[in-house]
């Protein structure tokens, strides 16, 4: 369970847009032992999918630019690979879902061929051999009657069945991580609940590291087993699912997770607010990027950047632990 | 006068797919097929399903932005399905309507204080001075600075956005607001800010919202009474508290099983559907649930369960209750 297969150090992207460049990861560290479920949440900008596009290398160069930091996977730094090398690894070693399955899949081609040809790249299986492993993997994602759905298209198929084929997609090669950026949150509650499930059993089948990206903390705190919480480009907080859900110590986690009326919870109470909005991340030069909306801020705060503290079990990144 | 504000009977809406060589249709998807509610002064109905259950439809439908095929929307007492546009307008200063997309629902070339003066003149609003000290006190209400009047709509964030559209929402004193999605596409930390304020405003006002979401928690929090839409049907409705403890409908239990609890030892069985949910053209007969549920039986396929009252205001469209 030790054995890290993701190690990601002191990672940088910027954004060039025009004159401005838009720091929007900025030093990120985290660590992914073999088997286990690393969610990492945060709001929209806050820069949990561009981590997961630098760690799988798809992010579009120019614009972005990673200035700085190492992704090392099995012990390989992958900001060294060649574009050739990267294709060997992406689908074979390491994979991602996507959150649309209707955008992330060729609507021209059938859903056999799209399958098949992660097969036929990656383990040089012949047609007819590719064809009928892609017909077990949609077993697998419990597609019914696969044999005449790797004959249609994307079109013809649902949401969920769609999602499903993209898991098969990412599964297809068993590889030793997988990332899922918001895997369900273009499905609905039930067909998202299925989608978990399913996750989740395969995860255990062929026991890969999974990253699991989400704004939605409920499917974080019913999935994995570290959290990482994001705010404005760092990670202010991380630990294990217990201690983060359970015992906050960040007021941004503290803030979100009072912002969601749990079920139980009374209508005469109040919903806690994060007063103010998400700054741009170039917007705040010093100091702690949620001092702006903290309700706790000190001296320190406005000029210098807080450090990663141990408090209790968590890495927590702020001035009131110190 | 009745308590209730707003009763909806037997309300369809039928959208046409396929044609024949005469332009007859042929095939209809049944969006809303015979819905009935009610919401009383004051109160707050949510109405949750996943999607095309047909709750936005209904929505619409409602507010007669879309014409319904059959049956009666009684707003305070007056059938308002035949109404026609100039009727319908003397009606919109009473109902009105929040959409989900703050960046869909403002008109991008549009000054937002224009934008709500503007529904203010129509509205027969037509001192200007007056129009503008309106427009201060609704910016007042919402949480908006004066100085915001002047700014247009891609100035300001997704949440300022949403203070906005409720602004003119609320600039004719409604008493009914229809809330589709209304807090869907903000980030979660601007999402309570939207919600308290839906809150206060509720209290502050006296109004009375139909409060349509996909998101269950939400819901919760908001709602007096919850109905449960499944494929152009209500299947169940009760009282908030009620449902969410002790649904009785095969398909609340599993809608609401699939809630995530935010407490990450606490896991509870989640009661997983199989299949997916059928097409509207052409749902299954009897009972629409039918074809996914686990406890059906012979005669859920036979004839169509009734909704049917258990008690108070629980109402279950269910052979089993």
């Amino acid at each position: 369970m030790n054995e890290k297969i993701l190690k990601v150090e002191d990672l940088h992207v910027d954004f060039h847009l025009g004159d401005r460049v838009i720091p929007a990861v900025d030093g990120v560290s985290f660590s992914l032992s073999k088997g286990e479920t690393l969610g990492l949440v945060g709001e929209s900008g806050c820069g949990k999918s561009v981590t997961a596009l630098s760690i799988m290398r798809l992010l579009q160069m120019p614009p972005a630019r990673i200035t700085r930091g190492k992704i090392l996977f099995r012990g390989e730094n992958l900001l060294n690979k060649s574009d050739e090398d990267m294709r060997r690894i992406r689908g074979k070693d390491m994979s991602m879902i996507f959150q649309e399955p209707m955008t992330s899949l060729n609507p021209v081609l059938t859903i056999g061929y799209q399958i098949s040809e992660v097969f036929i790249q990656h383990q040089n299986l012949s047609k007819e051999e590719a064809l009928s492993k892609t017909i077990d993997m949609l077993e697998l994602v419990r597609i019914p009657l696969p044999e005449r759905v790797v004959k249609q298209y994307p079109h013809q198929l649902s949401g969920g069945m769609r999602q499903r084929v993209m898991i098969a997609v990412a599964l297809a090669c068993e590889p030793g991580l997988i990332i899922a950026d918001e895997p369900t949150t273009a499905l609905d509650v039930t067909v998202e609940a299925q989608i978990l499930e399913l996750i989740n059993q395969l995860k255990s089948k062929i026991n890969s590291s999974i990253i699991m990206i989400s704004h939605d903390l409920g499917i974080v705190a019913e999935v994995a087993d570290k959290v990482a919480v994001m705010y404005s480009g760092r990670i202010v907080e991380y630990g294990d699912v217990y201690s983060v859900f359970t015992e906050p110590k960040h007021p941004y986690t503290k803030g979100l997770l009072e912002a969601i009326p749990d079920i139980d919870m009374s209508r005469k109470k109040r919903l806690k607010e994060i007063r103010g909005v998400v700054p741009y991340p170039d917007e705040i030069k010093e100091g702690c990027r949620f001092k702006t909306r903290c309700d706790c801020t000190k001296e320190d705060c406005m000029v210098k950047e807080p450090p990663f503290l141990h408090v209790g079990g968590n890495l927590v990144r702020c001035w009131n632990y110190a | 006068m009745s308590a209730r504000i707003l009763e909806v009977k037997s309300l369809k809406k039928h959208f046409p797919v396929k044609s024949n060589l005469l332009g007859k249709a042929m095939e209809t998807v049944k969006a809303v097929d015979g819905i009935d509610l009610y919401i009383n002064y004051g109160e707050v109905l949510g109405l949750v399903g996943e999607s095309g259950c047909g709750k936005s439809t209904t929505g619409r439908t409602i507010l007669r932005l879309l014409d319904p095929t059959e049956g009666e929307i009684l707003f305070e007492g007056n059938d308002i399905a035949k109404y026609n546009k100039k009727q319908l307008r003397t009606v919109y200063r009473n109902l009105q309507l929040i959409f989900q997309d703050p960046f869909a629902s403002l008109n991008p070339r549009k000054k937002v204080g224009s934008a709500i003066e503007e529904v203010l003149y129509v509205h027969k609003i037509r001192n200007a001075a007056e129009r503008k000290e309106k427009v201060k006190e609704l910016f007042e209400m919402v949480g908006l600075r004066q100085e915001d009047m002047d700014k247009y709509p891609h100035e300001f964030s997704g949440g300022q956005r949403q203070r906005i559209v409720i602004a003119r929402a609320l600039a004719v004193n409604p008493k009914l607001i229809i809330c589709d999605e209304p807090v869907s596409a903000l980030d979660v930390s601007i999402q309570a800010q939207i919600v308290n304020l839906l809150n206060s405003l509720k209290n502050r006002l006296a109004l009375s919202y139909l409060f349509i979401s996909h998101d269950l928690r939400i819901v919760k929090y908001m709602s007096d009474r919850v109905a449960v839409m499944y494929l152009g049907k209500i299947v169940e409705i009760a009282p908030a508290e009620e449902l969410f403890s002790n649904p009785l409908h095969p398909y609340s239990e599993a809608l609401l099983s699939a809630i995530a609890v935010l407490k990450p030892g606490k896991k509870k069985k989640k009661i997983v559907l199989e299949g997916e949910v059928p097409s509207p053209v052409n749902p299954p007969s009897g009972c629409r649930f039918r074809t996914r549920c686990k406890y059906a039986m012979k005669q859920c396929s036979e004839t169509e369960p009734q909704l049917k009252c258990l008690g108070g205001e629980h109402f279950v469209r269910c052979y089993l209750h």
